[in-house]
């Protein structure tokens, strides 16, 4: 089995590709390019191997659901609930992705280049050394970061279709009780969720912008010293326990 | 103001002590995880705060001189047939905290059970009952997609490729309880008895421990809208994957479980760091219809390669018919259907004990829905929700389930006493409570023994009714409702349940 393998996913049902996908990898392939996909879900699902997918096309839902490990990249739009329940590994979209990506994601990467959906980041968390990541060149829709338990979003609102708006969706961060969303440009206070507050960013968390945002312009061919010009704010919760005097008993 | 709530006086039990008994021994100080004995040493007297008393048995059950009563107080609120003591207890504290009332187990409301109105056929003459202690006798039951039709070779082999099945040697499981919500020597004992049984057990939303993986292909994992502890190699160490979608003590809100509980061990095994809340929203977020429900069990079939039958647990309430048939075809291999009796290690009170419909009648109405609409072999039906006995899991089965989950009645062999106090976290009994020290009080190997005889001899009391209703394979029994007939219930009510009249 040679290391780099094309597959033509043409017609071809999810099943079969994903089949196709998982012989490849168990046979040993370490780079697979998947050619003419479009909307095929599931690709990625549950690998655990050190590989690297390159998606040509639009792929279909759950791309790299509960995924460990590979490295999946998308030359073209994706759908929803990308790197959902995702455990790590990267995926870098270089367009927009849809709705609920990085469900529940508990570690690894998410790039995406251009505009997001609605409920992105939704309960993300982090544990130990695991610490999910999600970059959003363009905006994203309401509810960004709900719930959110740990990890970072990063939201640019440089490269989707409405550059220059300064609102992001609205309740921005509702329920959010850990992990941090940077947002470049400043945060419309009136489209915050409850619990959260906003806050000036720190030198720790230049820092960690810093070697994000690098990483993300290396793999989308941005200038990262330009996107790190602006200005960044960052919403963080105002509790990590928001529930605990609801009850009695 | 000065205030004193009507509730501190008003407490639910008295701890009478008869003191010429009483050796002074201090067992029931030591059992007492909730602070209601106490020793005095000046007068050497042992007294009780009965205020803390939360009823559950633990120390008069302790006391070698049996000297211990827990009466119910005596000294009530006036009497008044709207106004019950309930109602006023839970306004006061209400009055008091501003809270939401969190309360413990199943739903303790005297709604018509209709376990107790239906009634079981026998053989008279016409055609001989069967003797279970001498003759075959089958409870073997397989979970899972059957095909509309096998074919089979000239040699007689079956050439037809059958979707992944769960085989119990008994109909009976242990439903979800997450690791968190009880402890691990108690996770130990049901996953060390499900094995044993050749039956599963199921992980609830809280992960499995490393530890427990050794117990896999006996292990239903469950995977719920928070994710806890979601990862490939949980979804592989299973034998079969449940989609929690909603649960009998709490349809449709979420779950909680709050910072205290998550020490070490959990934080390890749901993935979030220690002393974090850990809060399952209302909904899966990726699921807001059927399609999304199918798109996320194919993802589950994809991730363990189509080997494992998939489950989707519901709440039994109103559309639960319709409900269910959109999972069905949804691709789901079985379909668990919770009752609102079914416990919780926390819900709220209003909720636990007004929201959903009893499992009587959930399985009743889904069963003939799938058989109507021709599909009821797609899938299996599970029945959970309050079941006390083996006779309301036979009736379970005849009115259509392939399988009962049972999880308050496992609890009961381990020690419970359904005291409701599982939300507290400082269950005397050691079950619902992750403090070391009261932790130990479940002996695994002892909890493991207990729940095993506890199943057989359900099982056996189903051979034996098996038996008298001439039948020798728990499957001819599925959803023969001709062996079932009411008493006591209105014409509408026999209706929704598919029977007939006892006489009839």
């Amino acid at each position: 089995m040679q290391d780099r393998i094309e597959i033509d996913a043409k017609g071809v049902h999810y099943r079969e590709l994903n089949e196709r996908i998982r012989a490849a990898v168990a046979e040993g392939a370490r780079e697979i390019e998947l050619l003419h996909v479009n909307g095929q879900r599931y690709i990625g699902d549950g690998l655990r191997q050190d590989v690297r997918i390159a998606v040509d096309g639009v792929p279909g839902n759950d791309l790299g659901i509960f995924m460990n490990g590979p490295l999946i990249t998308v030359n073209n739009n994706a759908q929803d609930a990308v790197g959902n329940t995702m455990n790590g590994g990267k995926i870098v979209v270089k367009g927009m992705a849809g709705d609920v990506c990085g469900y529940g994601m508990r570690g690894g990467r998410l790039f995406i280049l251009r505009d997001a959906g609605y409920r992105v980041g939704i309960h993300m968390k982090g544990y130990k050394d695991l610490n999910p990541v999600i970059v959003i060149g363009g905006n994203a829709g309401d509810f960004l970061a709900e719930y959110m338990a740990g990890g970072v979003i990063v939201l640019l609102r440089m490269f989707g279709r409405d550059n220059g708006s300064s609102a992001t969706g609205d309740y921005l961060g509702a329920g959010m009780h850990g992990g941090t969303v940077y947002v470049r440009d400043g945060i419309d206070r009136r489209k915050l969720g409850k619990g959260v507050a906003v806050a000036e960013i720190t030198d720790t968390d230049r820092t960690l912008l810093q070697g994000i945002l690098t990483e993300y312009a290396a793999d989308l061919g941005l200038d990262a010293r330009e996107i790190l010009t602006e200005r960044f704010e960052k919403l963080i919760p105002l509790s990590t326990r928001p529930y605990a005097k609801l009850y009695t008993y | 103001m000065l205030y004193k709530n009507p509730y501190n006086n008003y407490f639910d039990y008295v701890v009478q002590r008869d003191l010429d008994k009483c050796i002074r021994c201090k067992a029931c100080v030591a059992q007492c995880s909730y602070g209601a004995n106490f020793y005095d040493a000046d007068r050497d007297v042992i007294y009780s705060t009965d205020a803390n008393c939360v009823g559950c048995m633990r120390c008069s059950t302790f006391c070698p001189t049996d000297c211990i009563r827990i009466v119910r107080n005596p000294d009530t609120f006036r009497p008044n047939a709207n106004w019950k003591d309930n109602n006023m207890k839970d306004l006061y504290k209400q009055a008091g905290t501003g809270g939401i009332i969190i309360t413990g187990m199943g739903n303790d409301k005297p709604y018509t059970n209709y376990w107790e109105h239906m009634v079981i056929d026998a053989c008279q003459v016409t055609n001989p009952s069967i003797d279970p202690l001498r003759e075959p006798m089958e409870l073997r039951t397989f979970l899972g997609r059957k095909p509309d039709r096998i074919e089979i070779d000239k040699k007689g082999d079956m050439t037809t490729k059958l979707a992944p099945q769960l085989v119990l040697e008994t109909p009976i499981m242990f439903s979800a309880m997450s690791y968190g919500s009880i402890n691990y020597n108690v996770c130990e004992s049901v996953a060390r008895a499900a094995k044993e049984l050749g039956t599963y057990w199921n992980t609830g939303e809280g992960g499995l421990p490393k530890t427990l993986y050794q117990y896999g292909e006996r292990t239903i994992v469950q995977c719920a809208s928070g994710r806890f502890g979601v990862s490939p190699e949980y979804l592989g160490a299973g034998a079969a994957i449940e989609i929690k979608i909603g649960q009998g003590a709490k349809p449709g809100i979420g779950g909680h479980l709050p910072g205290e509980k998550v020490l070490e061990g959990i934080s390890e095994t749901r993935m979030i760091p220690v002393g974090t809340d850990a809060i399952s929203p209302a909904p899966h977020h990726d699921i807001y219809s059927i399609e999304d429900l199918k798109q996320l069990i194919y993802a589950l079939k994809e991730a363990t390669h189509y080997e494992k039958p998939v489950s989707v647990k519901i709440a039994a309430v109103h559309n639960v018919a319709a409900i269910a048939s959109g999972i069905a075809r949804a691709g789901a291999d079985i379909i668990a259907i919770d009752g609102f009796r079914g416990g919780t290690g926390a819900a709220p009170k209003a909720i636990r004990d007004n929201v959903g419909i009893p499992i009587e009648v959930a399985i009743a109405a889904v069963d003939e829905r799938l058989r109507q609409e021709g599909i009821r072999n797609a899938v299996s039906l599970v029945a959970a929700g309050g079941f006390r006995s083996s006779s309301d899991v036979i009736k379970a089965i005849a009115l259509g389930a392939d399988a009962v989950y049972i999880a308050t009645s496992a609890l009961m062999s381990l020690g419970c006493t359904l005291c409701q106090q599982c939300h507290r976290g400082r269950c005397a009994w050691g079950i619902t409570t992750n403090d070391p020290e009261l932790a130990k009080r479940v002996n695994p190997e002892i909890g493991a023994e207990r729940l095993v005889n506890l199943i057989q001899a359900w099982s056996n009391e189903i051979k034996e009714m098996l038996g008298l209703m001439g039948i020798n394979c728990i499957e001819s029994l599925k959803g023969n409702r001709d062996r079932l007939r009411g008493v006591g219930l209105s014409e509408v009510e026999l209706t929704a349940l598919g029977i007939q009249q006892a006489g009839m």
